[in-house]
C-alpha cells in the first residue's frame, strides 16, 4: 500500500452517527485524478467532507503521504490538502487577488502578511488558471465561472500535494469546464498533484480521470478505470436510469424512444441519420433506420431511438438477410427518407442505392 | 501603491479626530475652559484650581471613558459581526448589552441592600456573566434560526426581556439609590472616577491586545468556515474566542457606562468604508480609533446639546448611529436584487 499517497481504510461516512456509505476504499496515487460519480444524493460530498475533515468519520483511517490525517495538526494538513467546495462565499471588498493569496494562510507569520515570495506564487497560481487579467476586479461582482477559476487558484496556492473538490465544474459553461478540467490535468501531469474529486458530468469523468469510484447505494460499487467501469449497461444501472438511453463508449446521451411500429424508414449512414433520428423522436414518430454498420457513427443513436435498426457487423459486407428485411419494412412503412447522397450509396453501401430506387419506385420517398 | 496610501489616510484622519474631540471634551462644558489653559492644567501649574478640577476629575477621566469603552464596544460589534457573518450583529442588537445590565443591577440592588461597595472589577465580572449568559442564548438560537435579520430580532427580543427585567429591579430598589442605577441603566459616562478609568484601560488593552492577534484567524474565518478549516484554522476553539472577547469588550462598556447602542454597528461600517478593506489586520485598530471618535463626539453632544440637562448617551448614538443601519439593510437589499 505504501506506494499510493492517498488511500482509505474501512472508511465509514455519515451524520450523527448513522451510517450513509460503508467501508470505502479508494486509493490514489500522485498525480493521478480519481473521481467519484453517482447519483445525487448518493453521498459524495458527505464522504468528500469526511476526507477533508469537515465531518468527523464513523470509522476507518484516512492516509495521507504514510501517516493518518487524524493525527494531523489543521496546518500540517493544510499545507498538503487544499479544497474547492461548492460552498459560496461572499467575501466583502476583497479583490479576487485577495481572494487567492488567502491560500498562502497556512504559509504566513503570525499577522498573515503575505512576503514577495508568497505574491509570487499567487501571481503564478492565477496565470496558470488563466485569471490575471481578473486581478483587481472585486470578487463578488465576476461570473460564477470566474469565480470558480479564482477558488482553484486559491487553492492551487496554497501548494497542496493533493486537491479535492466538489462539483467543480457544475457552475462552468462547455468551454470553462474543458479549460478547468485540464488545468487539473496539467497539475497532475506536470507538478505531480493529486487529483479527488466529484464530477456531475459522466462524460468528462470518463476523459480526465485515471481511477473512478461509483458511489450507489451504501458503498463504492465499483473502482477501478474509466475502462473498467463504463462497461456497457452499467451506468443505467447505477444511476437507476429508467428512461432514455446513454452510450458508455461514446457518452451519448439520448431521450426514451417513440413507441409504435415504424412509420418512417430512415435509410441513414456516416452520421448523416442521427440528427433526422432526434427530429422524429422530438415528433413522437416510431422509425425505422438501416442498413447501418455496427461501428457506424449513427449506430449508437439509431440503437437507442429507432423501433427497429437494421445492421451489419462492423467490417462485414451486406448480406441478402439485411436488404430483405429492408423491403419488408418499405413495404410496411407509409414514408422512406433518406439522408444519404447518389455518391454514398455505391461500392460497399450499393445495396442501400438498390433499396433507395425501390423505394422510390413505390412513392414512399419523402425529403424530410 | 493607491491602496497604502488609502489606508495611511484614514489612519492619519482617525488619529487626529481622537485627538481632536479629546481637546473638545476637556474644553467644552458647562464651564467653558480655553485650549491655552490645558497644557498648565495637565502639568499642574494651573493658577485657576477649580477649572483644574474640573478638567483633572471630572473632563479627563470621563473623555478617556468615552474613548477607551468606545473602542471597546466598536471592537466588540466588530467581532460579533465577524462570527454571525452578519453585518448588523453587535451587543446592543444581540441583547447581549441588555443581559449584561441585567445581571449589573441585580448585583448593585443586592450590594445596595447589604451595603457592600462594588468595586470595579465586581462590576465587570457580574456583566460579563450576563453578556455570556445572553450570548449563550443567541448562539443557540442562531443554531435553530438560519435567517439573518430573525436572528436580530429573537436578539432584540431578549433585549427586551432584559431590559424590563432590569426595570422592574430599579423601580423598588430604595428611593436613595434610584438616581444613580437610573441614570446608569439608561447608558452614560457621566461620574467615572480614575480608579475606573484604571481599570477599564487595563481590561480593554489586555482584550484588544488579543484580538489584535486574532487578526489572521479573523481573516481565514472570513473566507467561510469550511475553507478556514481547511486553512489549518481551529474553528471551534476560535469560535470560543470570539465569543469570550467580544463579551468582555462589551462586559466593560456595559459595568462603567451602561448600554450604549448602536456603535458596534455604526463603527465598524463606517470604518470598513473608509478602510476600503476588510483585512482584519487594519480593521482592528481602526475599529478602536473610530469607536472612540465616535463615542467622544456622541458624549460632547450628550453633554452640551440641551445644557445643563444631559442626554443619555444611547439618545444620541441612536440618532447618529441607527441610519448607519438602515442604509447597510437597504444597501444589501439592492445589491441581492441586482
Amino acid at each position: 500500500m505504501d506506494e499510493f499517497y492517498f488511500y482509505t481504510e474501512g472508511l465509514t461516512v455519515g451524520y450523527h452517527g448513522t451510517p450513509l456509505i460503508k467501508n470505502i476504499r479508494l486509493q490514489l496515487k500522485k498525480g493521478e485524478i480519481l473521481t467519484l460519480i453517482g447519483p445525487n444524493g448518493a453521498g459524495k460530498t458527505t464522504i468528500l467532507r469526511s476526507i477533508i475533515r469537515q465531518l468527523s468519520p464513523l470509522c476507518g483511517v484516512v492516509w495521507l503521504d504514510g501517516k493518518k490525517t487524524e493525527q494531523m495538526s489543521g496546518s500540517e494538513l493544510s499545507r498538503k490538502l487544499s479544497v474547492v467546495l461548492t460552498e459560496r462565499i461572499h467575501p466583502e471588498m476583497m479583490t479576487c487577488e485577495d481572494v487567492v493569496a488567502t491560500g498562502r494562510y497556512p504559509y504566513t507569520g503570525t499577522f498573515g502578511v503575505l512576503t514577495k515570495e508568497d505574491r509570487r506564487i499567487v501571481r503564478e497560481s492565477m496565470e496558470l488558471v488563466h485569471i490575471l487579467e481578473l486581478k483587481d476586479r472585486d470578487f463578488t461582482k465576476i461570473s460564477d465561472g470566474q469565480k470558480q477559476r479564482v477558488m482553484l487558484a486559491r487553492a492551487l496556492c496554497q501548494q497542496p500535494d493533493i486537491i479535492v473538490l466538489d462539483e467543480p465544474t457544475s457552475f462552468l459553461d462547455i468551454r470553462y469546464k474543458l479549460e478547468f478540467l485540464s488545468i487539473l490535468q496539467t497539475m497532475a501531469r506536470t507538478r505531480n498533484l493529486s487529483v479527488l474529486m466529484s464530477l456531475h458530468e459522466l462524460d468528462l469523468a470518463g476523459r480526465i480521470s485515471d481511477k473512478i469510484a461509483c458511489v450507489r447505494g451504501d458503498r463504492i460499487d465499483r473502482f477501478g478505470t474509466p475502462e473498467e467501469i463504463f462497461t456497457e449497461g452499467y451506468i443505467p444501472k447505477l444511476y437507476q436510469m429508467t428512461t432514455g438511453y446513454y452510450d458508455e463508449l461514446t457518452g451519448n446521451l439520448e431521450l426514451p424512444k417513440a413507441e409504435g411500429a415504424p412509420q418512417i424508414l430512415v435509410i441513414a449512414g456516416n452520421g448523416t441519420g442521427t440528427g433526422v433520428f432526434r427530429r422524429l423522436q422530438r415528433e413522437g414518430i416510431p422509425f425505422a433506420a438501416g442498413i447501418l454498420w455496427e461501428n457506424d457513427p449513427d449506430y449508437s443513436c439509431a440503437r437507442a431511438l429507432a423501433a427497429e435498426v437494421v445492421s451489419v457487423k462492423a467490417f462485414r459486407r451486406i448480406s441478402s438477410r439485411e436488404t430483405e428485411r429492408m423491403r419488408q419494412l418499405i413495404d410496411g412503412c407509409e414514408r422512406v427518407v433518406c439522408t444519404l447522397s447518389s455518391e454514398d450509396m455505391t461500392d460497399l453501401a450499393k445495396d442501400l442505392g438498390e433499396l433507395y430506387a425501390y423505394a422510390r419506385a413505390q412513392g414512399k420517398l419523402i425529403e424530410y | 501603491m493607491p491602496k497604502r496610501k488609502r489606508y495611511y489616510a484614514a489612519f492619519l484622519i482617525l488619529f487626529f479626530l481622537v485627538l481632536l474631540f479629546l481637546a473638545l471634551n476637556l474644553c467644552i462644558g458647562s464651564v467653558a475652559i480655553p485650549l491655552a489653559d490645558i497644557p498648565d492644567i495637565l502639568r499642574g501649574t494651573a493658577a485657576d484650581t477649580v477649572s483644574s478640577d474640573i478638567v483633572t476629575q471630572i473632563r479627563i477621566p470621563r473623555a478617556l471613558a468615552a474613548a477607551i469603552l468606545g473602542g471597546a464596544l466598536a471592537l466588540s460589534g466588530y467581532l460579533l459581526q465577524t462570527f454571525f457573518h452578519n453585518p448588523i450583529a453587535s451587543p446592543f442588537t444581540l441583547g447581549i448589552s441588555s443581559g449584561a445590565k441585567l445581571v449589573v443591577a441585580l448585583v448593585m440592588v443586592a450590594s445596595l441592600g447589604f451595603s457592600i461597595r462594588l468595586s470595579s472589577w465586581m462590576m465587570i465580572l457580574a456583566a460579563f456573566a450576563g453578556s455570556l449568559l445572553c450570548m449563550g442564548f443567541v448562539i443557540l438560537a442562531s443554531r435553530v434560526i438560519n435567517h439573518m435579520s430573525m436572528l436580530i430580532v429573537s436578539g432584540v427580543m431578549i433585549g427586551y426581556i432584559c431590559s424590563a427585567v432590569t426595570d422592574f429591579v430599579v423601580t423598588f430598589a430604595d428611593d436613595e439609590n434610584i438616581v444613580n442605577l437610573h441614570n446608569w441603566s439608561q447608558g452614560s459616562f457621566s461620574g467615572i472616577t480614575w480608579d475606573n478609568v484604571a481599570v477599564m484601560a487595563f481590561v480593554v488593552a489586555a482584550a484588544s491586545a488579543c484580538v489584535f492577534l486574532l487578526s489572521k484567524p479573523i481573516s481565514a474565518y472570513q473566507m467561510g468556515e469550511a475553507y478556514a478549516q481547511n486553512m489549518g484554522l481551529n474553528v471551534r476553539t476560535f469560535r470560543v474566542l470570539l465569543v469570550l472577547l467580544s463579551s468582555i469588550l462589551s462586559a466593560c462598556v456595559t459595568a462603567f457606562a451602561g448600554p450604549v447602542s448602536f456603535v458596534g454597528i455604526a463603527v465598524p461600517h463606517l470604518v470598513k468604508s473608509l478602510l476600503g478593506t476588510v483585512r482584519p489586520l487594519l480593521m482592528i485598530p481602526a475599529c478602536f480609533l473610530g469607536g472612540a471618535v465616535f463615542c467622544l463626539f456622541c458624549d460632547l453632544l450628550a453633554r452640551t446639546m440641551f445644557a445643563p440637562t444631559e442626554l443619555s448617551i444611547s439618545t444620541v448614538t441612536a440618532i447618529l448611529g441607527a441610519p448607519v443601519v438602515i442604509y447597510i439593510m437597504i444597501h444589501r437589499k439592492k445589491d441581492k436584487g441586482e
